[in-house]
């Protein structure tokens, strides 16, 4: 199908690995999936009892990717249900992701809810860029529900960023991981202006010899409000280490709530937690360098983020 | 060329005016090498951070090829020429080396020019390139990334704040040598601050800071036999008299 300037212009922000319409594909407008198509290891089915999809992943399939992004340009409320289903030993990237063009004057709203059922042995990457864009008078919300359940030795990397221009997100993620399995989670975050971002995330690591990696970095500027719970809980002989941290710009408000729970003697768990503004330091060093007070600040910035 | 002159620091601490520096004047030719020595606390590094313009002086000037830079910032002085590498430098979260390189060239290094930067310092390029320039670097590697961040780019002047603090014998040997080869091309002039007496032995002309003023500057020659000399015999007395060790 023939894409319109502005959703291609949203898709070029939220798809970092570039969206094109050929192996499988599921392209969600303004509510509705108007394009998709499959791979021979990957096939797209449409729910029939609720909005969203059904994504089959072969273990046959090897470093193969699906891109499933969501675009809205309209004002209105939706709700979808992506379903993953990933076979043992499957080898897949994941690209998601959502962009509003804000336009009018009401709000613009995608709440995504996607289960992952991994089986074992698989390697699972799952990219989710969030981005909006438009006037100040349309509320553009976006609020991400992730629910993750890693089978035997499998490997789930989770990386979201939420780049710039959403008024309000809450994000829940939830995983469990069996024996062996492993997941590294990037969470990136920017808000300004009177934007509002909390981010609830519980790790359970129920499997003998599971391990998780959090990490979350993000920028507050502006009179924005950051709220971070990350919560792991080790249930057997497993390591996890949560490591949240933030710069605080301007009359920005960030708070980092880690949480680390074992129930069982061989658990091991660290958090570190972090909130500063950007060292000064850091600043002169790049000013030495030839750039401006303003470059500096986002070459840092650009960095921490990345 | 570099001219300081009349250059003093005061700061106003707890209503106190202390002076930090008095009535520093001196120069830097193109192509000349100086090293600053002296006693910790005598105001070496202070005078570092007026020349990068990360203090302003409260008098005197600074003028860089004729052209007065005591107003200009940090960025302005650093396009109109001068490189600094700090003591302590700091770390970025998230800058990988080869990122860190770049900027500090100005411009997008090749592999092999990134490689050659690190060589130079003692560092295996393909170990650290995509490495970041955090907290998982030790306190010597990241000094060392400091200095070849001044190397990446060419400079009118070059100041280098305590380079050997925090390196190792074998990669200050390395050091010594590229500060040698710089200095034999007479291109770019050059600010060592130091205390290593192989990096004093380098040096066209020797400058010694001691409560902030300029206690004593000269050729090599003529006052390496005064600095060190004094020093033996400051200890060979105070041994003599209380059987105190150096340093003490």
């Amino acid at each position: 199908m023939e894409i319109n300037g502005v959703t291609k212009q949203v898709l070029d922000v939220i798809d970092s690995y570039g969206f094109k319409q050929e192996g499988a594909y599921n392209l969600r407008l303004d509510g509705m999936a108007v394009c998709h198509g499959d791979s021979r290891h990957i096939h797209i089915v449409k729910k029939e009892d609720v909005a969203g999809i059904d994504i089959f992943i072969s273990g046959e399939a090897r470093n193969e990717q699906v891109h499933i992004p969501v675009v809205m340009t309209k004002e209105g409320i939706d709700v979808v249900y992506n379903d993953f289903y990933v076979e043992d030993g499957a080898d897949v990237t994941i690209v998601a992701g959502c962009g509003i063009h804000g336009s009018g004057c009401s709000e613009s709203r995608h709440d995504g809810i996607h289960s992952f059922h991994v089986g074992k042995n698989a390697n699972v990457k799952y990219v989710e860029n969030h981005y909006a864009e438009g006037p100040k008078s349309a509320s553009k919300v976006l609020n991400p529900v992730t629910k993750i359940y890693v089978g035997e030795d499998s490997v789930f990397t989770l990386e979201t960023a939420q780049i710039k221009g959403v008024d309000r997100t809450k994000r829940e993620t939830f995983v469990e991981l069996s024996e062996g399995a492993k997941l590294f989670v990037t969470e990136k975050l920017m808000t300004d202006e009177e934007q509002d971002a909390v981010s609830d995330m519980e790790i359970r690591l129920l499997g003998e010899h599971s391990s998780a990696q959090i990490i979350s970095r993000s920028v507050a500027k502006g009179t924005s409000r950051q709220v971070f719970h990350p919560k792991a809980i080790g249930e057997n002989l497993c390591r996890a280490h949560v490591q949240c941290d933030s710069i605080i710009m301007d009359k920005a408000e960030v708070s980092s709530i880690p949480e680390i729970n074992a129930r069982h003697v061989d658990a091991q768990i660290i958090h570190e937690a972090a909130i500063g503004r950007i060292n000064d330091e850091q600043m002169m060093k790049l000013q030495t360098f030839g750039l401006s007070e303003e470059e500096a600040e986002g070459v840092i910035i650009e960095n921490f983020l990345r | 060329m570099l001219q300081v002159e009349h250059l003093s620091y005061e700061v106003t601490a707890e209503g106190r005016q202390s002076e930090i520096l008095s009535d520093v004047s001196f120069s830097v030719a193109d192509g000349e090498m100086l090293v600053i020595t002296g006693p910790n606390g005598g105001g070496k590094s202070t005078l570092a951070k007026l020349l990068v313009g990360i203090n302003r002086p409260t008098g005197g000037r600074i003028l860089l090829d004729g052209k007065d830079i005591t107003e200009l910032s940090i960025d302005e002085r650093a396009k109109a020429g001068i490189g600094f590498a700090f003591q302590q430098p700091p770390r970025f979260k998230g800058m990988t080396v080869r990122r860190f390189l770049n900027l500090a060239a100005g411009r997008s290094l090749t592999e092999d020019e990134c490689c050659g930067l690190l060589g130079s310092v003692g560092l295996c390029a393909m170990e650290y390139i995509d490495r970041e320039v955090d907290a998982t670097l030790s306190g010597g590697e990241v000094k060392r990334i400091e200095i070849a961040t001044v190397l990446a780019k060419e400079h009118d002047l070059c100041i280098f704040d305590e380079p050997e603090a925090g390196i190792d014998l074998w990669s200050f040997s390395m050091l010594v040598k590229r500060f040698e080869k710089i200095h034999k091309e007479r291109k770019a002039g050059m600010i060592l601050i130091s205390h290593q007496e192989r990096i004093i032995r380098m040096a066209d002309r020797i400058m010694v800071i001691s409560n902030g003023q300029v206690e004593r500057m000269g050729g090599a020659g003529e006052v390496m036999p005064q600095l060190f000399g004094e020093e033996v015999e400051s200890c060979a007395c105070r041994q003599q008299k209380g059987g105190v060790l150096c340093g003490d």
